[in-house]
């Protein structure tokens, strides 16, 4: 197990982080840190190097960094693979979540559990608005619509507890959720002991964070208050030919 | 142990209630090698079953406009290490009658077994069939197991058919339905097989859609590891007006193992339409990533996924 570390001790500490694709730097030396027990916002444009981030830090084939760290919990997790850091408490909710024929939202959402508890699974549920007695035997595959699909995520987050979930844009998708539903649910899993990194593209969704950086061409900018980091990416971002190309399905799935 | 119960205990090993064959509200039907274990025929369903010198000949008739609300049980097997059991069926579904088929079929202890099934289903204007068969091959690999049939879907009529072997070795497996549906008909067949050391699977499923309005689903799921092989054949032809047919083939490979597949649609008429889709290769990155990134290793990761896709 990793060591402890107390509210307000860094959980997540990103060294001079570098990932290369296809010979082209993507992440250019990231430094980030993240206290246990926060939640904390990475906003950037499409294509500043955030879902390679999010790839690189849960342990994405193809993700490994050229040079730098991770640390989690006081671990070096930099060589670890998927399942240790989950194992850990690690884990990320995708942008575009993967669908599984024949496996149902109960069993996917028990998979991150470490003894099944029905009534966590149903409480999960309902906590991003799906109603269990409907949703429960119905299957994580086509049948969902994306937004369905991207709720199911969330709750498989929120019933897995982790100790750090990576949510990689989280709001984008949903058809029926509000960002105020999202955010009780974001806020919701800080309660419960669950410290959030937050990937946005959107300034209102970071506005729940406690605090936020801001990335561009895979570097991050700033760190700080989430106004602050908010207003310099209103004022500062546009989108500009010297971010990189955004991470597709193809590109995700070829590594 | 007397014969029935060895297989009735083989039934149970493959998944089957052994107290449906004991009742006198179910009808049902069991056959070892080629001995009539058990056969029990209720109002609207009449079974025959005589002994040949490798197998059963087998006829069930569904009357005209019955409707047998309980699945109707089947269980085929062969105990012993070895032998031959061939089956000779022919189902008729009367006009407007409908019917469930649940068949067992268990070789657990099979070394050099072959099963053989041959036949025809005709299901007659307006009725349904539904027809499920699994299988339980045990760990040996020694069976091969050769079904084929004809079948016929009159006006409107519908049949459902679904093939699984996914517990244990495959053996060798050669699964062959060949469908002609008419006006209005609907049919779905679905195999699925698991097949692992040197298996060999091949699915052939082919739909011809010939009455207008007729609409047809053949889908095949396999995955092979080690050294086993699949191939899939799927073949669907639209050859009347609004006919629709999709052809939907996904094989999972890993290991040494080496899977085919050959989707074929032919279309004869220019109102008819015909789809397809076929994706062969390991699982999805992203697919054993996500169960991965809860806490499961890679091994027990793929095994989730392949299992889920199996049914």
């Amino acid at each position: 197990m990793a060591d402890a570390t107390a509210p307000g001790q860094v959980l997540l500490q990103v060294v001079d982080l570098h990932v290369m694709r296809d010979e082209r730097p993507i992440l250019r030396g990231v430094n980030l840190s993240v206290a246990e027990g926060s939640i904390h916002a990475v906003l950037g444009l499409n294509g500043s190097g955030k879902s390679t981030l999010a790839y690189a830090l849960i342990g994405s084939a193809g993700y490994a960094p050229a040079r730098g760290q991770i640390w989690f919990a006081g671990q070096d997790i930099t060589h670890l693979s998927i399942t240790e850091r989950a194992r850990l408490g690690l884990t990320l909710a995708w942008q575009e979540p993967a669908r599984f024929e024949g496996l149902t939202v109960a069993r996917y959402l028990s998979l991150g559990m470490r003894e099944a508890d029905t009534e966590r699974i149903r409480k999960a549920l309902i906590a991003v608005a799906l109603d269990p007695d409907v949703y429960l035997n119905r299957f994580v595959d086509e049948s969902l619509s994306g937004g369905e699909r991207k709720r199911v995520e969330l709750a498989a987050i929120y019933a897995m507890k982790p100790r750090l979930a990576v949510l990689d844009e989280p709001d984008s998708g949903i058809d029926l959720m509000t960002l105020e539903d999202i955010a009780k649910l974001i806020r919701r899993l800080q309660r419960e002991g669950t410290t959030v990194l937050l990937i946005s593209h959107r300034d209102e969704v970071v506005a729940i964070a406690d605090a936020a950086s801001l990335m561009c061409e895979g570097q991050i900018q700033t760190t700080g208050d989430p106004r602050h980091v908010c207003a310099r990416y209103s004022r500062c971002c546009r989108p500009c030919d010297r971010a990189q190309k955004v991470e597709t399905e193809v590109d995700y799935e070829r590594l | 142990m007397s014969d029935f119960e060895a297989i009735l205990k083989a039934y149970e090993a493959a998944g089957g209630n052994p107290q449906f064959l004991k009742s006198p509200t179910v009808g049902s039907l069991v056959i070892s090698g080629n001995q009539v274990l058990g056969l029990n025929a209720i109002p609207g369903l009449d079974v025959t079953a005589d002994p040949l010198p490798d197998g059963v000949r087998v006829r069930v008739r569904v009357a005209e406009g019955a409707r047998i609300e309980r699945p109707v049980h089947l269980c085929f097997g062969v105990v012993p290490a070895e032998g031959v059991q061939r089956i000779l069926v022919d189902y008729e579904l009367g006009t407007g009658s409908s019917a469930e088929f649940l068949a067992h079929c268990t070789f657990p202890n099979a070394l050099r077994v072959q099963h053989i099934m041959q036949g025809t289903v005709h299901v007659g204007v307006g009725a349904t069939m539904r027809y499920s068969e699994v299988h339980y091959h045990g760990e040996t690999g020694g069976i091969e197991v050769l079904p084929k049939l004809q079948i016929k879907v009159d006006e409107g009529g519908r049949y459902f058919s679904s093939f699984s072997q996914t517990k244990g070795r495959a053996g060798r497996i050669d699964f062959d339905y060949t469908v002609d549906v008419d006006r209005e008909g609907l049919t779905e067949l679905t195999a699925k097989a698991l097949g692992y050391g040197e298996d060999q699977i091949t699915v052939r499923e082919t739909i011809r859609l010939n009455g207008e309005g007729a609409r047809g689903l053949a889908k095949s799921r396999v995955a092979v590891r080690d050294r086993a092989r699949s191939e899939v054949f799927a073949s669907t032809e639209g050859n009347a007006p609004l006919a629709r047919g999709h052809v939907d083939c996904v094989e999972i490979v890993r290991g040494q193992a080496v899977a085919n597949a050959v989707p074929v649609v032919r279309v004869t008429n220019d109102r008819a339409q015909v789809t397809h889709e076929a994706a062969i290769g390991t699982v999805g990155k992203k697919e054993l990533e996500t169960v991965m990134a809860r806490g499961v290793d890679e091994e027990a990761a793929v095994d989730i996924i392949v299992r889920g896709m199996l049914g």
